[in-house]
């Protein structure tokens, strides 16, 4: 059963008047079909009305929704052939990011993404999708491998940050995110993030030096979450929902920062209403990103993603 | 007479001295500076020819970008960039342009980094020097053009690249436009890199956040000052999530040192000769 969030209470509230009525017809002689008809009507009219004006901070429910499809949700909706790969050579195997090898409409392609838990079990063992070190490594690895074999990557950002322990600081938090930032921007292949969830800070950045970035409709990207913004400036962490507003973290914000290529078009009141339909929909997207890309020469890609960051920042000369 | 009365000229005569002694002490201001550490008191103007390092326990004081220029390159030589860029408010931030303002008129600098040419030791290099008293040394689109500028004109001139990084990281009234800087810096470091160019990154105290997770941890050669904070995360943060103490030493240079992520840490008044021997030993050979 799909839970409803905050903002979506008034559809709620209807949608179980509607099957109270349904549940009464079917157990009654009294016929109420034309009644339940006009909610209906009233309902898909209100839910238009209420997700064509969703806030800012609707969108970071949605995107923290948690039957919110993951990486692995699009891996397996998406791509054939997929075989995961482990480890970083070094440390571990980080289980909140994922990796490996698939196909991808005839062709061979490498996959990595930040993976979240379905439940507190996997939440644990994955970390809640927030990476050490080793998961930086292990996705550089595979990103390293890509090149070799002159596979694109295409890379599933969600993560509310790289995390912050002390085993993580020790073995070199800041060099591996940064040490990604530096690889991706000389690498010979295709690169495509797509932020499919949350987008937190240097953790989502670590996966994102691509030649193009899209962001599913209800997904963010932001420096520092709503919560942590509001309490370093304002001393204050309830009021996140000012800050997720002010500090303009959503999908139509960052296109029209230019920091974004697309907005991949999320079903009616999000991605977890209609997984098989958004995975279809980010399939489009991908397969057009990649026709796209698929001309350049080694060459033009690593000109293509220098010219793409270099341009991003407002400022006066 | 009271037996209070008889304390009482011991009462004038206490206030009477500690007057004196306050006007004993009241020296301008300035002049004397105690050390946040070991409280050891010096007088300021042997300080600064300590290059700021307190003579009794070592502690390096934070320093300005003008301090470090005065202390490292070949006096003469270094010539500014780029001092004309100005932050705006993308984000429409209340109050953000008049902080800005006022830590202009605070430090003399158009940001929280200032960006150069000159030469150490007759080496021509490029040097970016944050500094901290702006904005905590915080990283929006005009620290990041800066950088990025700064790398760009090393790539172009063949010469070595060096930093000073002081920074609380990104610059929250930027949003995610500060978070893309620090790709803008990387894309130019690998492409300077890829030239066969040095990068020397030096961390002073703090280094943290979006700024150690981007240029400051990519040099070919990463030095620190003593006890600089160096880290991803800020301290309580991690407290608070692993719910345990930390060590006393937790993310200084010396901790980084032992945990295999810097190179050397280097006292600052070896600095200025050990950067400039990493250099001499880079010089591309002139066919």
């Amino acid at each position: 059963m799909v839970k409803y969030l905050p903002f979506e209470a008034p559809l709620m509230q209807l949608s179980e008047k509607i099957n109270e009525l349904k549940d009464f017809t079917a157990n009654a002689d009294v016929d109420m079909s034309l009644e339940i008809k006009q909610l209906e009507d009233r309902f898909s009219k209100l839910a238009k009305d209420i997700y064509d004006n969703i806030q800012p901070w609707d969108r970071v429910q949605i995107a923290r929704h948690p039957e919110r499809p993951t990486t692995k949700d699009y891996i397996n909706a998406i791509f054939e052939d997929f075989i995961e790969l482990h480890g970083d050579r070094n440390f571990g195997d980080d289980e909140a990011i994922v990796g490996g090898i698939a196909s991808f409409e005839g062709r061979p392609i490498t996959i990595i993404g930040h993976q979240r838990g379905k439940d507190t079990k996997e939440n644990i063992r994955r970390n809640f999708g927030m990476p050490h070190p080793e998961g930086y490594r292990k996705a550089l690895r595979l990103m390293k491998q890509a090149e070799k074999f002159s596979r694109p990557i295409i890379c599933f950002i969600d993560t509310k940050g790289a995390y912050p322990g002390k085993a993580a600081e020790e073995r070199g938090q800041s060099e591996a995110i940064a040490r990604n930032l530096f690889e991706m921007a000389g690498l010979k292949v295709p690169v495509i993030s797509v932020v499919i969830g949350e987008g937190g800070s240097g953790g989502a950045l670590a996966l994102g030096v691509a030649n193009q970035i899209h962001m599913l409709e209800n997904a963010t990207y932001s420096v520092i979450s709503p919560e942590g913004a509001a309490s370093i400036l304002w001393k204050d962490a309830t009021l996140a929902q000012k800050a997720a507003e002010a500090m303009r973290i959503t999908a139509p914000n960052l296109k029209e920062m230019g920091i974004i290529e697309e907005i991949i078009p999320e079903v009616l009141g999000g991605a977890h209403k209609d997984v098989a339909q958004q995975a279809l929909n980010l399939k489009a997207v991908l397969s057009n990103s990649l026709e796209q890309l698929q001309s350049f020469t080694s060459e033009e890609l690593v000109q293509n993603r220098y010219d793409k960051f270099r341009t991003v920042g407002v400022y006066a000369e | 007479m009271s037996i209070k009365d008889l304390f009482k000229k011991n009462k004038i005569k206490n206030k009477a001295r500690n007057t004196n002694k306050h006007e004993e002490h009241d020296v301008p201001e300035g002049i004397m500076t105690k050390c946040p550490e070991c409280r050891h008191v010096e007088l300021t103007k042997d300080l600064v020819k300590d290059l700021k390092v307190c003579s009794k326990c070592d502690h390096h004081y934070k320093m300005t970008a003008q301090e470090r220029v005065a202390i490292f390159f070949d006096e003469g030589t270094f010539k500014s960039l780029d001092d004309h860029l100005q932050s705006v408010n993308p984000l429409e931030f209340p109050s953000y342009i008049e902080k800005v303002k006022s830590d202009i008129k605070k430090t003399g600098l158009n940001e929280a980094v200032l960006t150069g040419v000159g030469e150490l030791e007759g080496k021509q290099i490029v040097v970016a020097i944050m500094d901290s008293h702006f904005r905590m040394g915080s990283m929006g689109s005009v620290v990041g053009e800066k950088i990025t500028r700064a790398i760009e004109d090393a790539t172009e001139l063949g010469a070595p690249f060096i930093i000073f990084t002081a920074s609380g990281g990104a610059r929250m009234q930027e949003g995610v436009l500060s978070l893309m800087q620090m790709a803008k810096t990387s894309v130019a470091l690998q492409r300077h890199s890829a030239e066969g160019n040095l990068f020397i990154s030096i961390m002073t105290h703090p280094t943290t956040g979006g700024v150690s997770a981007s240029f400051a941890s990519l040099g070919d050669i990463n030095l620190a000052e003593p006890k600089a904070l160096i880290g991803f995360a800020g301290r309580r943060v991690i407290e608070q999530t692993v719910r345990e103490k930390l060590p006393e030493d937790f993310q200084t240079a010396e901790f980084l040192l032992a945990h295999g992520q810097l190179d050397a840490v280097v006292n600052r008044k070896d600095m200025r000769k050990t950067v400039s021997t990493i250099v001499k030993l880079h010089v591309k050979e002139a066919n």
